[in-house]
């Protein structure tokens, strides 16, 4: 009885229906668990966290220098009180090192890549938390002030990708956006 | 006088025997099981209303708040249902537990009333602070997000006083144990009441590591800790809480299909090792927030998804067959032996103690269960972390496992604590269908939305250019499911506290029935405690419960593998 102090022997293993529930659940248990070792050597996505700490200040003057020297034009942002009205787009060297800043509320530089081609995409905070979230692709990435989050990054689909901010950073944070476009 | 003594069947003891079950019930427990219910029930309101007004702003086309309403409102939400309900309701259910089916009396009563006045007084802080709009920072308040020293002040009171109240608990079950109140081994209910309270304890600890330097920080005495640290120990808290709840969930569900059934664990050993693993393993599922961070390895996070989460998980998949399968043995005993499914028909679906339960299962299991573990795979994470797919989850466990489960509880508490019988019986009938619905397809539209990229925690999803009519269609169905949910919280709430002033006295006579079904003739209570096949209906739905998790699992791995390779 469930509500009273159970006073006969109560130790039973599992029989009929119950082992046969439980067996089905241990393996299936079993099977996911190793689906995530498996993807991680076989699959392609992964999220292996590499960072690095980092001073936002540094941050910063390493994105502006590859923005110096990587720009290949301007962008212009429709969205209606974004922090910037034209962004710089930048093409890294293919197998090369991008730099994305967050900040309240944009995403600087915009960036342009090669399908095919792997990037070192170094995410990184100036301020509060962010959240990279690439779409209509659907990544998504959490960004923190102090660390430089690379993503190792293969474009396989060409066109213009927005990147939305998808961790709350106060009263602009839907407005916050940024551009990838893939040729 | 002499040494009193804890049981309440001893003469004098503090307290009355009920009229409807004739379990014994103590006063100092009925008091603070008032006090605790009904302070749940008002919070439970004031997040329901605020659920309503976020509902009708994530509804695009009718997007109700201003933007900085949105996020003062999000953040009350957050607060007043998950911390705030939730918390006071267990507390409630702790003193029930450890006193009633034991037969002895709560430990003591002052400590109760310093856990009930810093609950409440740190309560008070934290929505007084977030409405005077100095504490847009979400719940999680993630640094370097600011809040007023006012908002972690008043959780750490929350926290402390709960821990309070868990303290009342381990030592009247203490008590009752050296002074010999009852034989034997504690009930399931009580049982899992432990799991939870033990769980809480651990999460409790990790809110105090993370909140205290966060307070201090916030008054300028010491530096900003770490934000990775922070979402660490943070989730320590977060997550573990909603194990608590899981317990506290399974525990409701034994108790309820027990007095609404009949039914009873079909193995006792095997239930009681499923808390156990409850325990043991899911303060390391926390890892599953930080699965795409920066600075936490791969390694880190698959062992702690994988070993670790899914013995949890193995422990709710156990009480998920033993708990409807406890209902069909005993529905079957009773005489209700046609085919496979014939008992399910018979089941009281009017009894809403019993349609929440079996709501609160199956919304729980099917719906929470399988997106909870498919979201919380660690690579599969990189196409749902911080959409709107998250709240998803966790509104078809907290809300449609737990705060159902909870409601339904709430039918057969008032009249037996209380001593009320219920106003308007007819419609609280209908109450655990209309709110399990209308959450449901909250779920659905939030789902269905974040799949297609919409974030959770955002004011508007127009401005980025990037989601079409379907996502717009998606949040349509969550706005309107939130209707549906708020008018049965409402009802819940009115008739609940209608009951309170209104209800029909029950001094001495049981409870109105809400109806349970009868055993019909020549049927013989126990007859199947030896039949391990006579489950058949339980098989064949967990079995398919197996088979759609398995579908929907598969298909997410598909839809991973189409974006982007990344490392
Ligand atoms: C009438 C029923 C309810 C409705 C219609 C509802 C609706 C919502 C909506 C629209 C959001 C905002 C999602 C977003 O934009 O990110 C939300 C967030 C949330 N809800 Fe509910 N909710 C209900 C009940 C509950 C209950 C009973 C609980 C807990 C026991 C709960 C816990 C939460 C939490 C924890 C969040 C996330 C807050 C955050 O992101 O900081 N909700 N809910
Ligand atoms: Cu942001």
């Amino acid at each position: 009885m469930s509500l009273r102090p159970l006073t006969t022997p109560w130790f039973h293993g599992p029989a009929g229906h119950e082992k046969i529930w439980l067996g089905c659940a241990i393996l299936w248990c079993f099977v996911m668990s190793l689906m995530m070792p498996y993807w991680h050597f076989r699959g392609k996505q992964n999220s292996t966290g590499e960072a690095y700490t980092v001073k936002p200040a540094d941050f910063f003057a390493r994105t502006e220098k590859f923005v110096a020297s990587n720009r290949v034009g301007t962008f212009k942002n429709p969205i209606a009180n974004a922090l910037m009205t034209e962004l710089p787009i930048v093409e890294p060297p293919a197998g090369g090192d991008a730099y994305l800043m967050g900040r309240m509320w944009q995403w600087y530089p915009a960036l342009r890549l090669r399908k095919g081609e792997t990037y070192r995409l170094h995410l990184s905070s100036l301020d509060l938390q962010h959240g990279f979230s690439l779409q209509p692709l659907n990544m998504n990435f959490q960004v923190l002030p102090g660390y430089d989050h690379v993503l190792t990054l293969t474009p396989t689909s060409t066109g213009e990708f927005t990147i939305v901010c998808n961790e709350f950073c106060g009263a602009g944070h839907h407005a916050m956006t940024g551009k990838i476009f893939v040729e | 006088m002499s040494h009193p003594s804890h049981s309440l069947s001893a003469p004098g003891a503090p307290g009355r025997v009920c009229g409807t079950t004739g379990l014994s019930v103590c006063f100092a427990a009925q008091r603070f099981i008032k006090l605790n219910a009904v302070s749940g029930i008002v919070f439970l309101l004031l997040g329901g209303i605020a659920a309503l007004l976020l509902a009708l702003t994530r509804w695009q086309t009718v997007h109700l708040l201003p933007v900085d309403w949105f996020y003062r409102i999000l953040t009350f939400h957050g607060i007043n249902m998950l911390i705030l309900w939730i918390l006071f309701f267990e507390v409630a259910i702790l003193y029930f537990a450890c006193t009633t089916p034991l037969n002895c009396r709560l430990f003591s009563r002052k400590i109760a009333w310093a856990s009930f006045g810093m609950m409440l007084t740190g309560a008070v802080m934290v929505d007084y602070i977030i409405l005077a709009g100095r504490a847009d920072v979400m719940m999680t308040s993630y640094l370097p997000l600011l809040a007023h020293p006012l908002f972690y002040l008043g959780i750490i009171l929350v926290a402390v006083g709960t821990l309070t109240g868990v303290f009342n608990f381990f030592a009247t079950l203490y008590v009752a144990k050296r002074d010999g109140a009852y034989t034997g081994s504690m009930p399931i209910v009580t049982f899992g009441a432990l799991a939870a309270a033990i769980i809480a304890v651990v999460t409790l600890l990790h809110g105090a590591v993370v909140m205290i330097p966060t307070f201090t920080y916030s008054m300028g005495w010491t530096a900003q800790p770490d934000p990775a640290w922070y979402r660490l120990i943070w989730w320590g808290l977060g997550h573990q809480s909603q194990q608590v709840n899981v317990c506290a969930m399974v525990a409701v569900w034994y108790l309820l299909s027990h007095i609404t059934v009949g039914a009873r664990p079909i193995n006792e050993a095997v239930c009681r090792t499923a808390f156990v693993l409850y325990i043991l393993f899911i303060n390391l599922a926390s890892a599953h927030h930080l699965l795409v961070d920066p600075g936490v390895g791969a390694t880190w996070k698959i062992w702690n998804t994988s070993y670790a989460m899914y013995l949890a998980v193995l422990a709710s998949m156990i009480h998920g067959f033993t708990v409807p399968a406890g209902v069909e043995l005993a529905m079957r005993e009773k005489g209700y032996t046609n085919g496979i499914f014939g008992w399910v028909t018979a089941l009281p679906w009017r009894n809403p103690a019993f349609s929440g339960t079996a709501l609160s299962l199956v919304i729980f299991g099917f719906l929470g269960g399988i997106t909870g573990v498919t979201l919380g795979t660690q690579q599969i994470n990189i196409i749902a972390h911080n959409t709107l797919r998250i709240p998803g989850h966790f509104h078809v466990t907290v809300v449609g496992g737990t705060t159902l489960a909870f409601m339904a509880l709430a039918y057969y508490v008032i009249p037996l604590i209380f001593q009320r019988d219920f106003i308007f019986r007819g419609v609280a009938r209908v109450q655990p269908w209309l709110f399990g619905i209308g959450i449901t397809m909250v779920a659905f539209g939030m789902s269905f939305a974040g799949s297609m990229g919409v974030p959770r925690r955002s004011w508007d999803i127009d401005a980025q250019g990037v989601y079409g009519p379907a996502a717009h269609l998606w949040l349509g169905v969550l706005g309107m499911g939130g209707i549906l949910a708020f008018t049965g919280l409402l009802i819940f709430a009115l008739l609940c506290v209608g009951t309170l002033f209104f209800g029909a006295k029950i001094e001495g006579r049981a409870m109105a029935d809400w109806g349970t079904p009868p055993a019909l003739a020549g049927s013989q209570p126990g007859s199947l405690a030896h039949d391990h096949y006579a489950t058949k209906g339980t098989i064949v739905l967990t079995l398919a419960f197996l088979a759609c998790f398995a579908v929907y699992y598969f298909a997410n791995w598909k839809a991973l593998a189409d974006v982007w390779p990344v490392r």
